[in-house]
């Protein structure tokens, strides 16, 4: 499959913070790709040039196979771009927003795509409403709505559910998850790992303008031990010597044992058994993105 | 609609929906000028032999409102939207840096072009005007706006905040508009003072546009049409530049 995004040796310094410091990064149509990193790691500066507001110092960007820079305005009609910050326009209403931003992208008439992706994101009932008068949230789904008014096969949604209610961030999803069905390449930042986990396909995840991890989410997830049981006995019983040696952590009562797979909890159990241990609670816990970000952020 | 006309409607529409503040009150504003001054200097001053102060003072007034209002648009127009960060929206898409000039610079013009157009109609009541060449008057009115638009892009692109627009507006574009020959005929100052008009470009604007009206000037019109027309071309030039490499705009 072709690249819908590539990123070749991409340097750009603000006076003296490195912002980004070498990135190559190929995304693949069709991806729903995260990009994770700790505030000030270049997540939202490599976005920013990709959609062109940012110019490299160095390396050179491609959306679609048109380099913002030389062939911007193709490269722009293919990307759709929901910003981090809660920008609007107070002069307009809902729908005049959505018109003239498709009019900005050379399209004239676009009412029926509007009216879908108005309810889409619930946003029917405020068409005609000014922008002033819409609560964080709503606005926040203007702010979606303008970046789809032109039906970009790129979208990048940068930290779009931040300050928005469960019940929202499930109906943008499942729009975001429809339209990434329909083909469109999907690239999300987000500090909500458990989002980026459940969403993407691929990770890469930056620290200091630099790209310290980048795998499937599944196998990112494989680096970290894999599952944990966590035991808790009934009052009086020990930990057979067994198992205290492959303990992780204890608190509380409570013993921690790293699995190497699901079925390596049958010996634990099998232990448990022989030693005549009586349990008061046990849970598998699987391993988790956040466990991932923070081993890599602090390797 | 394609990026230039959406952009050039959407600055329209935005000047139109506050058309209390960006248009009805420049015109009263004039209009209170015209009052005043035409009551304390119409039996002291004789500008023109064949012409009354206040038929004298009504071009002068309509092309300061329209220049004033033309750089007021786009200059206001793009500060706000840099300050509030809905610049974006525009940066995103793929308008064209001419494109972006070309709509900025007409929608200033046009409102530029409303508000002296109003101006012209009020003051018709208290006074006869003449129309010697009255394609002298829009092609004046349409560089005047142009270049003042395009001063307000530079003007907007260039500050940071609203303080630093304010020095643009009250130290450079007022001053140089209020001593053009707006009130006064120039040959009625001091030698001195007449020279340094000359380094005016506004005085010419207004005179070129007066001379429409009256067809007595102070200066020749073609040569207030050179150099209204040299400075045209040098701002488009350098504004065209900025927003080719995207001054301020992006990083």
């Amino acid at each position: 499959m072709s690249a819908a995004i590539r990123i070749e040796g991409v340097t750009k310094r603000f006076g003296g913070v490195q912002a980004l410091a070498g990135i190559d990064l190929d995304i693949a149509e069709g991806e729903f790709f995260g990009l994770l990193g700790p505030n000030g790691a270049g997540k939202t500066t490599l976005i920013s040039a990709l959609a062109g507001l940012v110019r490299p110092d160095a390396g050179r960007l491609m959306v679609m196979g048109h380099d913002v820079v030389s062939d911007y305005r193709a490269a722009r009609r293919r990307l759709g771009v929901v910003p981090q910050e809660l920008v609007f326009d107070p002069f307009f209403t809902v729908r005049e927003t959505l018109q003239i931003q498709s009019g900005y992208f050379g399209i004239r008439d676009n009412t029926a795509w509007i009216d879908e992706i108005l309810h889409n994101l619930d946003l029917t009932e405020k068409a005609d409403t000014n922008m002033r008068q819409l609560s964080g949230g709503m606005k926040r789904r203007v702010l979606a709505a303008q970046a789809l008014v032109h039906r970009p096969a790129v979208i990048v949604l940068d930290e779009p559910t931040a300050g928005v209610d469960v019940e929202l961030r499930q109906g943008l999803w499942s729009f975001v998850r429809r339209l990434n069905r329909d083909g469109h390449t999907i690239v999300l930042t987000t500090h909500y790992l458990e989002e980026a986990e459940s969403l993407c396909g691929r990770i890469a995840m930056l620290k200091q303008g630099r790209i310290v991890a980048l795998d499937t989410t599944a196998n990112l997830l494989r680096r970290v031990s894999g599952h944990v049981l966590r035991l808790r006995l009934a009052a009086g019983m020990a930990l057979p010597a067994a198992l205290r040696s492959r303990m992780s952590e204890e608190a509380g009562g409570e013993y921690v044992l790293p699995l190497e797979c699901c079925e390596d909890i049958e010996p634990v159990l099998g232990s448990l058994r022989e030693a005549g241990c009586r349990l008061d609670g046990i849970e598998i816990v699987k391993p988790d993105l956040e466990e991932v970000f923070v081993r890599v952020m602090n390797d | 609609m394609g990026g230039f006309s959406t952009l050039l409607y959407k600055e329209v529409l935005r000047f139109w929906k506050v058309g209390f503040q960006t248009m009805a009150t420049p015109i009263l504003t004039s209009l209170l000028y015209l009052l005043i001054f035409s009551h304390v200097l119409e039996k002291h001053v004789r500008v023109y032999d064949s012409i009354s102060y206040t038929a004298f003072l009504v071009p002068g007034l309509v092309m300061m409102s329209l220049l004033q209002n033309a750089f007021a648009n786009s200059s206001s127009s793009l500060i706000q939207s840099k300050i509030t960060g809905n610049i974006v929206f525009m940066l995103l898409p793929p308008i064209s840096y001419f494109q972006f000039f070309a709509a900025f610079v007409l929608a200033a013009a046009m409102r530029g072009i409303l508000v002296g157009a109003g101006v012209l109609l009020v003051t018709l009541w208290f006074v006869e005007l003449s129309w010697q060449a009255p394609l002298w008057i829009l092609v004046f009115a349409l560089l005047g706006g142009a270049i003042m638009g395009a001063f307000g892009i530079i003007a907007g692109i260039w500050a940071e905040k609203f303080d630093q627009m304010a020095v643009f507006q009250n130290f450079i574009v007022v001053p140089l508009t209020f001593l053009s020959g707006v009130f006064y005929s120039i040959h009625s100052l001091p030698l001195f003072w007449q020279r340094l008009s000359h380094y005016n470009p506004v005085f010419y604007m207004i005179d070129g546009f007066r001379y429409g009206f009256f067809g007595v000037s102070d200066a020749p019109p073609f040569i207030s049409l050179g150099v209204v027309g040299a400075c045209f071309a040098v701002l488009t030039a350098f504004t065209l530049w900025l927003l080719r490499i995207g001054y301020k705009l992006r990083a």
